[in-house]
């Protein structure tokens, strides 16, 4: 029982999301973002949780950390040569490897980090291929 | 599982009435003691326990504290995971014998896991090193300043870094160093890398090393190799009846994610098992190659090389004395010796279950202790859930929403169970109340 009230409210707050989203962001990002949540789902939800809360020590959120709104190309890097470092978040240390995304295509990495910039309490511009190519190709 | 926890549920509320009655912890440990009694949380402390048992926060707020080690005298040293205030270890007293710890002072500029007390000196590590510190009769640092290095250079990869160590009685310290990968793949945690062969990771990692508890500046070389093929332990204990040294690994992650043509997702959430390993010198429990399934009770290939969910291999690995279910991360080991507690916990397993973050969509599981009965070095029943509810009311889908997570588990003089949470810094002592 409460599990379906939870999936209903669930819909709900994904239908209203859905709905902000249309209303702000031109169609070719709305797509983006549509497509970026398939990936998101399949690849980072283990690791960084499907609230984008990640795991407490070991895998730091993706809810508006500088990493996920701040510079571009920075972001970009983080998911072609993955990342180990000690990450500090709002004074919280994560240690853990994450593995490099390299094997996306341009379309997939620009897709899942729009999306990502995009919800969970994000708001931050689109990623485009193009951008994604442009990091990569300096990193060859 | 499920019936099994609403009946347990209805026990506890059926026992709530005698919750703030008083334990009785002086108790035949201590022949002639006064008997103090601790007054446990009316709620006891949030916890659902056995009828007969009770709790209380010893105290709350620490920050995240990884081990905890308990003296002769009932006070309590914790390691933090990295110093606060250019402090790493607390040491906490409770000057006026009510139970809450009323004074609290730190020392050691450096964060990590491992705690331990045994005899003369406090044993504490780093992720990279390990410390002791000499007692006085009362089991205080005589000198928090200069603490002998007796192990140092030890891998920290970022990824499976804590050094959990305990001790036996010929002057041996084991010292667990993690496998700095999941499961040996060329690229790891990468969707189909093979597995590297042979593996790497096992000539500094993935095992247990012995060294000798008085020397200083032991490293790889120093030390005896002394098991292998265990991916990661945080939990292990001496257990004095056997006199041999049990561990907990914690099984590796993301069949699905890394082989999804191999495993369903369900199949990853309940894939492999927790394993308890009772090691001996030169035992080998099989990491990388092989992996634990706790239904088929087979060691199984791993999909690294070249398995596929039905083929076993492993022949020459050690088998686990008990299989847990997946993913539940068991932080903390301890042998029970104490008289406090009914007959039937003497010489038993307590094991804290750190909680699981690779279920989903399965809910996330453990954030409890555990217990398992032992005779005679062995497992003689079922093991069954005995402190619930450190993460709060409801299922736990991500990691993030359990209040607490059990991960250090210590035994009091007087056979109380002290459980840290490295969520928010909580230390529960857990007490037996009826007579
Ligand atoms: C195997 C686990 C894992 C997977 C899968 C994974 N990550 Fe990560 N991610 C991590 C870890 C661990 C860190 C922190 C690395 C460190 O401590 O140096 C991290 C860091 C990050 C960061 C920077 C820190 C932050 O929190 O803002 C971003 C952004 C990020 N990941 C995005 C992603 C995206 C998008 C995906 C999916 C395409 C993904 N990750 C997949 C484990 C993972």
């Amino acid at each position: 029982m409460k599990k379906i009230l939870m999936a209903g409210m669930m819909v709900v707050m994904a239908l209203s999301a859905a709905a902000q989203v249309k209303k702000q962001a031109p169609a070719g990002t709305t797509a983006s973002i549509a497509r970026g949540k398939v990936l998101y789902k399949q690849i980072c939800a283990t690791c960084h949780q499907a609230d984008a809360t990640g795991v407490p020590r070991m895998n730091p959120p993706l809810i508006k950390t500088k990493y996920v709104l701040g510079d571009k190309t920075k972001l970009i890097k983080v998911l072609l040569l993955g990342l180990n470092e000690d990450v500090e978040i709002e004074g919280e240390y994560y240690s853990n490897p994450m593995p490099s995304q390299a094997t996306l295509k341009d379309e997939e990495i620009a897709d899942v980090l729009t999306f990502v910039r995009n919800s969970f309490g994000n708001k931050a511009p689109a990623i485009t291929p193009g951008q994604v190519k442009a990091v990569r190709a300096t990193i060859k | 599982m499920h019936k099994m926890s609403k009946m347990f549920v209805l026990a506890v509320i059926a026992t709530a009435g005698i919750s703030t009655s008083y334990a009785y912890t002086g108790g035949p440990d201590k022949p002639g003691a006064t008997e103090i009694p601790v007054k446990t949380d009316a709620d006891n402390a949030g916890l659902k326990l056995p009828a007969g048992f009770g709790a209380l926060k010893a105290i709350d707020g620490l920050g995240h504290t990884r081990h905890i080690a308990v003296t002769s005298s009932g006070e309590i040293y914790v390691k933090l995971d990295r110093p606060k205030d250019g402090k790493g270890i607390l040491f906490l007293q409770d000057t006026n014998g009510d139970g809450k710890i009323d004074k609290q002072t730190g020392f050691g500029n450096y964060g990590g896991t491992g705690i331990y007390v045994k005899g003369d000196y406090l044993y504490a590590s780093s992720n990279t090193e390990v410390f002791r510190y000499k007692l006085d009769a009362k089991q205080h640092v005589i000198n928090t300043e200069t603490p002998e290095k007796i192990i140092t250079g030890l891998i920290d990869r970022h990824q499976h870094e804590s050094k959990s160590l305990t001790l036996d009685n010929n002057g041996n310290i084991y010292v667990n160093i993690g496998a700095y990968s999941n499961s040996c793949q060329v690229k790891d945690r990468t969707k189909g890398s093979m597995g590297m062969k042979p593996c790497p990771v096992l000539d500094s990692a993935a095992g247990i090393w012995q060294f000798k508890a008085d020397k200083a500046n032991q490293t790889y070389g120093d030390g005896v190799h002394y098991a292998t093929g265990l991916r990661n332990v945080v939990g292990l204990d001496w257990n004095q009846q056997q006199n041999q040294l049990f561990v907990m690994q914690h099984g590796r992650d993301q069949l699905h994610d890394l082989f999804p043509d191999l495993y369903t997702e369900k199949q990853s959430a309940d894939l492999p098992a927790e394993c308890m390993y009772a090691v001996k010198k030169g035992s080998d429990c099989g990491w990388p190659y092989i992996y634990y399934d706790p239904e088929k009770h087979k060691k199984m290939l791993a999909p690294e090389y070249g398995g596929d969910g039905v083929k076993t291999a492993g022949e020459s690995a050690e088998d686990p004395v008990v299989a847990f279910p997946a993913h539940m991360a068991p932080n903390g080991l301890l042998f029970y010796t104490g008289k406090q507690f009914p007959e039937k916990y003497r010489n038993g397993a307590f094991i804290a279950f750190h909680g699981s973050w690779n279920r989903s969509p399965e809910d996330q599981a453990g954030y409890f202790v555990v217990f398992v009965p032992f005779r005679d070095g062995k497992p003689s029943g079922k093991w069954e859930v005995f402190a619930d509810g450190f993460a709060g009311p409801g299922p736990v889908k991500s990691p993030g929403q359990a209040l607490h997570r059990p991960c250090g588990l210590a035994q009091g003089p007087d056979g109380s169970l002290y459980v840290s949470d490295d969520v928010k810094g909580t230390v529960y002592r857990i007490v037996y109340k009826a007579k």
